[in-house]
């Protein structure tokens, strides 16, 4: 598990908008943020939309399914599961998801991609 | 055993029919089949013939298939006709040589169009009305002249002059008889249909009879009346009735009646046992039946005779529901009141322009036929109460008289029809046909009909069809749901009406209180945002809504592939100045953009970073320019031609019209997005007549048209009202706009709506013109609400801190999207194919 100490500040949460989403540079990578002020959660999954071949799933719109958080693409509109990743319409398609935690006002992410879907499959 | 040899003459709709009802016998294999179509083409719908003019191809009405027929082993010879056929030796001949022997020997030879012998019939530019290729004649024909005229005012006269009308020409109707569809309606019923098509600008002459046909002076003909009186006109349509092609059956000794029409017997069998006639070239019982269903029968019991069935052909129901130019009209079964001592039921209501009359037995138990003009609502139920000699309420006039209260219910509940009641009479569907069809899994309306083909001829049955279906699955408890998704059991309307009375101002509050819980979907949240934004006009990226809206609405411009977006402000009526055009070429210039001239008389500014949108707008809106709300389910452009200012054509000033209502309407949210054109003339530069909103300029005012549509699936807008002076146009198209807005469904376009809407143009015309609902004012103040309230929302945005974060690639870095890559094509850039990104070298800038 990687250690606490190495979790990085993304952004402040007046940076983040309600219930819909916001983008950022993770090293090379595209990380899109969306806040959901009632589970007091920034979910973080990857900005790439993998049908569309473009950088924009942070300016998707969130709903719900049942119980699971989506975003749609704005694109074709594939909806990705925002705890898992996962592709609601489309079973092979994973995204990687980030950890992440609010200090305070601060946004704090693990750069580590956590994969819940691989974790779970590898036991 | 061999083969029978049967050949069919004829490939027409009832033709194809036959062979169709062959196939689905089963037996094809016991059969030999050549078919004889002198067409140069294979069966198509003469019933949907006028769609034509609007937009149907040759293809779309196709009904045989070459790649079907062969399938089902036919020999087919297209563009060739029987000319003999020798009885005695079993022998058909061709015109183009072909002999050939059979065993069993099908007419299905139709009817062509009467032409009546008057001096000058066949003069150029006198045409008929029956083929593909005489609508390829008329059009020509059309393109030529100014006037038309149509010769009898029947059903397909009627229909003619639509077609007339809709070529844009000055359209009279000439009838012989003293009124319009003389066998279906009584004078009363006549005179009321012809007070509405006269005001849909169709001049109508009656009991009038042509003596002759000569050159005109203003005009390529002129027309001769025995009343002395004249008229001119360039084309000459006649539709004075049908005639059944017997002159093969005469030529060969079968009996023909008195009055034309091959005699057959119950059995469909000519005199001679061996052929069969069928369709419209058939006399039964002294009848010829004129319409498509009673030749589908005749097919039907000549494919069981065929092949070892017993069934025999009994008459048909001629009853008929047509909409004539936008008025519904009905006839059923002894609409004239015919049948000794029968009793008559009336009732006229010049106020609404509709009329319905009963015919009943003697003893006021049997409902014997029927008309209905103006209001269609009772067909269904009046035709099933008559076919099926259901036994008529203690008062039978309830049945057409106005429902003043609610729990005043006369309509024919569907429960209470028989098994055995025919629901679709193009394709002899019956009540326990669709019962069946339903129990056997279909679960819609559209199942029933793939199942079933009722409701795919004609179309009068589908709403029968559809109470009846609904009926039987809400039987089987199956829930029909309407609801918009599973966040709301309510359908957009119901959601709309809650948002408007409830003055309900977010969407957190509309969950609240009528949600059933969670965050939304991609569905509900902006169908509510629409609504929320046509009731309120809140600036749509107000942090309360900003989360309902698709990516479009939330950056204030359209997504393209690659993540970047387009610009597009608003040039109102396609005017722009030269200063302005100079700024749009040197914003476009240095943010590197792709400048495209829009379908809709616009420009178009691609391949902006999200975080370029900003500055690229502060520099438009100070060069005077607006949002032209691309992105918006809200009025796009309002497309005009030049019009009078320069146009040695223009009656009007269509540019100036087009800039005054693009400003009215702009920013206006509705279901889904809508379009306006302004013609300064009837030839219609501006493709008025395809959009939603449609304005012609005429000698006297504007013509208004609705609901036409371009895109995946055109329809030709429907003339609303004529030569409306500038006021009463506006009044008309907020009611409209208003109507819709409340009414539609999600993402309908006007089209789709009016194609839904119950009672269709007519109603639309009551609601809006003469106030039916009493909803006039309340539409009106509703969208000047609207109107006072416009911002543009971009001018909003660059000056809003808050809604500017949005605007940011990344909120911890400055660096553009790295997969955002341009390569240059044409002069300009165009969006890096995935292998050329891997190519380094080809970036721009
Ligand atoms: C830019 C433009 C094409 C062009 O380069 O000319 C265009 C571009 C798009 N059209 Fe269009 N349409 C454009 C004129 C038209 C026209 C012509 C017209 O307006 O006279 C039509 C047919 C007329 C009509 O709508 O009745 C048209 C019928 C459609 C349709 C089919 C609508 C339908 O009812 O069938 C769609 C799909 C939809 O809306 O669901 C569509 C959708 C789109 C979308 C929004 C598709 C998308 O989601 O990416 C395109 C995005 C525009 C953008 O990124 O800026 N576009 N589109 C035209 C913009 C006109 C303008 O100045 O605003
Ligand atoms: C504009 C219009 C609108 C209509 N609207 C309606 C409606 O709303 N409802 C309704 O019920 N009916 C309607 N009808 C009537 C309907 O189209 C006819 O009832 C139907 O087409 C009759 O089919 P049929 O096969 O008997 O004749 P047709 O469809 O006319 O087919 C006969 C075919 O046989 C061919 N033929 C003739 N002689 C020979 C020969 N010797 N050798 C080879 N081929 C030959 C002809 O060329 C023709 O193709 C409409 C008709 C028209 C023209
Ligand atoms: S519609 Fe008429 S006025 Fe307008 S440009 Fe065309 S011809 Fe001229
Ligand atoms: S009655 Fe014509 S389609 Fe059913």
């Amino acid at each position: 598990m990687t250690a606490a100490q190495e979790w990085i500040h993304i952004c402040n949460l007046d940076d983040l908008v309600a219930d819909s989403g916001i983008c950022a540079l993770v090293g090379e990578r595209q990380v899109a943020l969306f806040y959901i002020p009632e589970k007091g959660q920034v979910f973080a999954i990857d900005n790439f939309d993998p049908i569309g071949q473009a950088n924009v799933l942070s300016r998707g719109l969130v709903g719900s399914n049942e119980d699971c958080l989506f975003v749609a693409s704005p694109l074709y509109k594939e909806r990705y599961c925002l705890e898992t990743g996962e592709c609601l319409d489309n079973e092979s398609l994973v995204l990687d998801t980030w950890q992440t935690r609010l200090e305070g006002e601060r946004l704090l992410l693990n750069p580590q991609p956590f994969n819940r879907v691989a974790l779970q499959e590898a036991g | 055993m061999n083969k029978t040899r049967l050949v069919v003459v004829g490939n027409g709709m009832v033709g194809h029919q036959f062979l169709q009802s062959l196939a689905d016998s089963g037996q094809l294999g016991e059969f030999e089949v050549t078919v004889f179509c002198e067409e140069p083409r294979l069966a198509y719908d003469r019933v949907y013939l006028s769609s034509y003019f609007s937009g149907s191809t040759a293809e779309d009405l196709a009904m045989g298939k070459i790649e079907q027929y062969r399938e089902w082993g036919l020999n087919v010879l297209i563009n060739e006709k029987v000319v003999e056929i020798n009885k005695d030796d079993h022998l058909v001949v061709s015109d183009k040589g072909t002999t050939l022997s059979y065993d069993k020997l099908v007419m299905a030879t139709g009817s062509y169009p009467f032409v009546p012998p008057v001096p000058g019939h066949d003069r150029e530019h006198c045409l008929v009305y029956r083929t593909i290729e005489d609508l390829e004649a008329i059009k020509s024909s059309a393109a030529q002249g100014k006037v038309g005229v149509v010769v009898g005012g029947g059903l397909l006269g009627l229909e003619a002059a639509k077609a007339l009308c809709d070529l844009g020409l000055e359209t009279h109707v000439v009838e012989f008889a003293p009124r319009l569809m003389a066998v279906q309606l009584d004078d009363m019923g006549g005179a009321l249909l012809r007070s509405k098509i006269e005001a849909l600008g169709v001049k109508v002459h009656t009991s009038k009879n042509t003596q002759q046909i000569v050159d005109g002076e203003n005009c390529v003909h002129r027309m001769e009346f025995a009343d002395g009186e004249v008229l001119e006109t360039d084309l000459i349509l006649f539709s004075a009735g049908i005639r059944p092609r017997d002159q093969l059956a005469r030529e060969s000794g079968l009996a023909v009646g008195e009055r034309g029409g091959i005699v057959i017997n119950n059995q469909c069998q000519t005199s001679d046992a061996d052929i069969y006639a069928i369709g419209e070239c058939a006399l039964w019982d002294g009848r010829i039946f004129g319409l498509v269903a009673p030749g589908y029968t005749m097919a039907k019991v000549t494919v069981a005779q065929l092949t070892g069935g017993d069934a025999e052909f009994a008459g048909a129901d001629m009853s008929t529901k047509l909409k004539l130019m936008g008025v519904d009209v009905c006839s059923i079964g002894d609409a004239q009141g015919r049948t000794p001592g029968a009793k008559n039921y009336t009732w006229l209501n010049e106020g609404d322009g509709t009329y319905k009359k009963l015919v009943v037995s003697p003893d006021n138990k049997i409902l014997l036929g029927a008309i209905l003009v103006g209001d269609a609502e009772a067909y269904g139920t009046l035709l099933q109460y008559m076919l099926n000699e259901i036994q008529l309420p203690e008062f039978p006039e309830a049945l057409i008289l106005p429902s003043r209260n609610d729990d005043a219910q006369t309509g024919l509940g569907v429960a209470a029809l028989p098994e055995t009641a025919q629901i679709c009479s193009c394709h002899d569907v019956s009540k326990g046909d669709i019962r069946q069809a339903v129990s056997g899994g279909c679960c819609s309306v559209g199942d029933v009909k793939g199942a079933t083909k009722a409701g795919t001829g004609c179309g009068g049955c589908v709403p029968l069809l559809t109470s009846l279906v609904n009926h039987e699955l809400e039987e089987l408890g199956v829930e029909v749901s309407h609801d918009i998704c599973e966040h709301f059991p309510y359908t957009r309307q119901d959601l709309y009406n809650l948002v408007r009375v409830e003055e309900i101002k977010s969407f957190d509050e509309l969950m609240q209180k009528h949600g059933k819980g969670g965050k939304g979907c991609h569905i509900c949240k902006p169908a509510v945002g629409s609504i929320l934004a046509s009731c309120w006009n809140n600036y749509v990226l107000n942090p309360k809504e900003v989360k309902l809206q698709d990516t479009n609405d939330t950056f204030l411009a359209n997504m393209q592939k690659d993540g970047t977006y387009s610009i597009v402000p608003r040039i109102g009526g396609g005017e722009i100045t030269p200063d302005k055009l100079i700024v749009l070429g040197q914003v476009a210039k240095e943010y590197n953009l792709y400048t495209k001239i829009t379908g809709g008389q616009r420009v178009d500014l691609f391949g902006a970073r999200l975080e370029q949108l900003p500055d690229i707008w502060r520099k438009l809106i100070d060069a005077g320019f607006e949002t032209g709300h691309a992105y918006g389910k809200s009025l796009r452009t309002v497309k005009s031609c030049v019009g009078s200012t320069w146009c040695r054509y223009g009656v009007d000033d269509s540019v100036g019209l087009a800039i005054e209502l693009e400003n009215r309407y702009k920013g206006l949210r509705s279901p889904h997005k809508i379009k306006f054109a302004v013609s300064g003339c009837t030839r219609e530069c501006a493709e008025a007549q395809g959009k939603d909103i449609g304005v012609i300029a005429t000698e006297n005012g504007w013509n208004l048209y609705v609901c036409g549509n371009g895109g995946m699936k055109p329809r030709h807008a429907d003339l609303f009202a004529t030569d409306l002076d500038k006021e009463t146009l506006i009044k008309y198209i907020d009611r409209v706009l208003m109507f819709y807005i409340k009414t539609a469904d999600r993402l309908q376009r006007t089209s789709v709506w009016m194609e839904n809407l119950e009672g269709g143009l007519k109603y639309l015309q009551e609601v809006v013109i003469n106030d039916s609902l009493g909803l006039g004012a309340e539409l009106e103040a509703q969208m000047a609400h609207v109107v006072e309230t416009y911002e543009c929302e971009w001018k909003t945005t660059v000056n809003d801190e808050e809604a500017l974060k949005r605007f940011r690639q990344f909120v911890n870095s400055d660096k553009p999207d790295s997969n955002v890559v341009f390569v240059q094509e044409r002069g300009q850039i165009r969006p890096a194919r995935a292998e050329e990104k891997a190519e380094p070298i080809v970036m721009v800038g």
